[in-house]
């Protein structure tokens, strides 16, 4: 598998604090990466940084070739090809589901707004909400709104896709809806780069997992090794405390 | 009841020119007072220490101050104390809007600082640029929460300007107090008849204006 993005070497700092520490971890094509790691520990900052939110201290983000952290472009060129979802859905409230949806196609990408449509009411029939497209943000449930900000990211058909805790803000019965989307989306072969708490989430759709902490990859490998065979004692004490015996 | 001085020569029509004197520095003030507040409201924002404090300290004391003593102030202290001479409808004008100005720069900054900073986030991650992102996203979701109460300011400014007749505009109030005055030995009543009419003419001025702005905050609720 080709390789899409390479995190080099890379360091965040806020004052004199370093939140990301010589980060290194590659994604290649079609692979999902998982990361986990106790709260504040920059798994959400190292998202960020992908996105360039984040200006960083050291090192790069490369994306298929290109330097896109420190970015030296145009930088809203380079988000159109990364797809990212938010813990809160960050929908536009005063745009239906459908406009919504077209906005960024429309008008970044320049694509007729029927045939937007059409794309748009395709993957919304694929996620279960093609009844709501006339539909507000505020009259959807937190799972709907979930779900119509992934396909939002979907329409730009970025290379990759970067979730920050989706499921965080979502009552628990409906944190199951939101992620059988995207374990569907795995399957197809998305490029998605996650964060979650959402172990049994994590195990299912992981490629690779990686667990963060204090800033530093702490330890990183296949789900099953990860969870079956934790070889460092941080990361056997940070899953021990999702379990209860 | 007093109402029928109002049929009188051409009472009615001067009332409602009265009206009309009135409706004109409200419009314009409320014209001003958009334009300087969007801008004065955007640099707010920019939460720079010492425009803050300038700003933070006029609107306090516009808000202090009764409206009546910044007409007087202006109209009668800046023209001795600076030898301008100004009409009462343009020292009028710039009271309602140092004050419309005021008001409005508080809801700009309001609305602006109420957008999370997540929302232009969400934006720039689907690919659209700095301007793409204030044209479709930000400011559509400022208007909307900014016109209902700028509406409002509108039916305060309407009605607060039955203050200037004490600087000597013959708007529509004092055109009813020379009807009155006029009146008073052929019909004792035309107080009640005069004012009600007065009344009546604000309120159906103000009324629709109010309407659209519950409608306006409805539709948009979010």
């Amino acid at each position: 598998m080709d390789e899409i993005l390479n995190i080099n070497n890379l360091t965040k700092a806020y004052d004199d604090i370093n939140v990301l520490d010589h980060v290194n971890l590659t994604v290649k094509k079609g692979e999902v990466v998982v990361i986990v790691g106790p709260s504040g520990c920059g798994k959400s900052t190292l998202l960020r940084c992908i996105n360039s939110f984040e200006p960083i201290r050291e090192g790069k983000v490369i994306l298929d070739g290109e330097t896109i952290n420190p970015c030296k472009g145009k930088l809203n060129e380079v988000r159109e090809r990364i797809g990212m979802v938010f813990q809160n859905y960050e929908l536009f409230p005063h745009k239906t589901v459908l406009q919504n949806m077209i906005l960024a196609p429309v008008k970044v990408k320049k694509i007729k707004k029927k045939e937007a449509e059409k794309e748009a009411l395709a993957l919304l029939d694929r996620v279960g909400l093609s009844g709501k497209k006339n539909s507000y943000p505020r009259q959807l449930s937190g799972g709907q709104k979930q779900r119509v900000a992934i396909v939002r990211a979907l329409m730009m058909n970025p290379e990759i896709l970067l979730l920050d805790e989706i499921t965080a803000a979502l009552d628990p019965e409906m944190v199951r809806e939101v992620l059988d989307v995207v374990i569907n989306l795995a399957k197809e072969g998305r490029t998605m780069v996650i964060v979650t708490h959402e172990m049994a989430f994590a195990r299912a759709v992981a490629d690779r997992m990686v667990f963060i902490d204090g800033g530093r990859i702490v330890e990183e490998g296949t789900p099953d090794d990860f969870f079956e065979n934790p070889k460092t004692e941080r990361l056997r004490k940070f899953l021990d405390s999702f379990s209860y015996q | 009841m007093g109402f029928e001085v109002l049929l009188k020569g051409s009472n009615m029509a001067r009332l409602l020119s009265g009206l009309g004197v009135a409706l004109k520095i409200s419009l314009i003030s409320v014209l001003i007072s958009i334009v300087l507040g969007v801008i004065l409201g955007s640099i707010m924002t920019l939460k720079k220490p010492v425009i803050t404090f300038i700003s933070k300290f006029y609107l306090e004391f516009i808000r202090i101050m009764p409206q009546m003593v910044l007409l007087f102030l202006v109209f009668f202290g800046t023209t001795k104390a600076l030898g301008i001479s100004m009409s009462a409808e343009t020292a009028s004008v710039i009271v309602f809007s140092l004050w419309g100005t005021a008001e409005m720069s508080d809801l700009v900054r309001g609305a602006l600082s109420g957008i999370p900073v997540i929302q232009y986030e969400s934006s720039y991650s689907l690919g659209m640029t700095v301007g793409q992102t204030y044209i479709h996203v930000i400011i559509p979701q400022i208007i909307r929460r900014m016109l209902p109460l700028s509406i409002n300011l509108v039916t305060r400014m309407i009605k607060t300007t039955s203050l200037v007749m004490m600087i000597g505009i013959v708007e529509v109030l004092k055109v009813g107090q020379q009807i009155i005055e006029a009146n008073r030995k052929s019909s004792p009543n035309a107080a009640f008849g005069v004012y009600a009419t007065v009344f009546i003419l604000y309120f159906l001025v103000c009324w629709p204006i109010s309407i659209l702005s519950k409608y306006l905050e409805k539709k948009w609720e979010s």
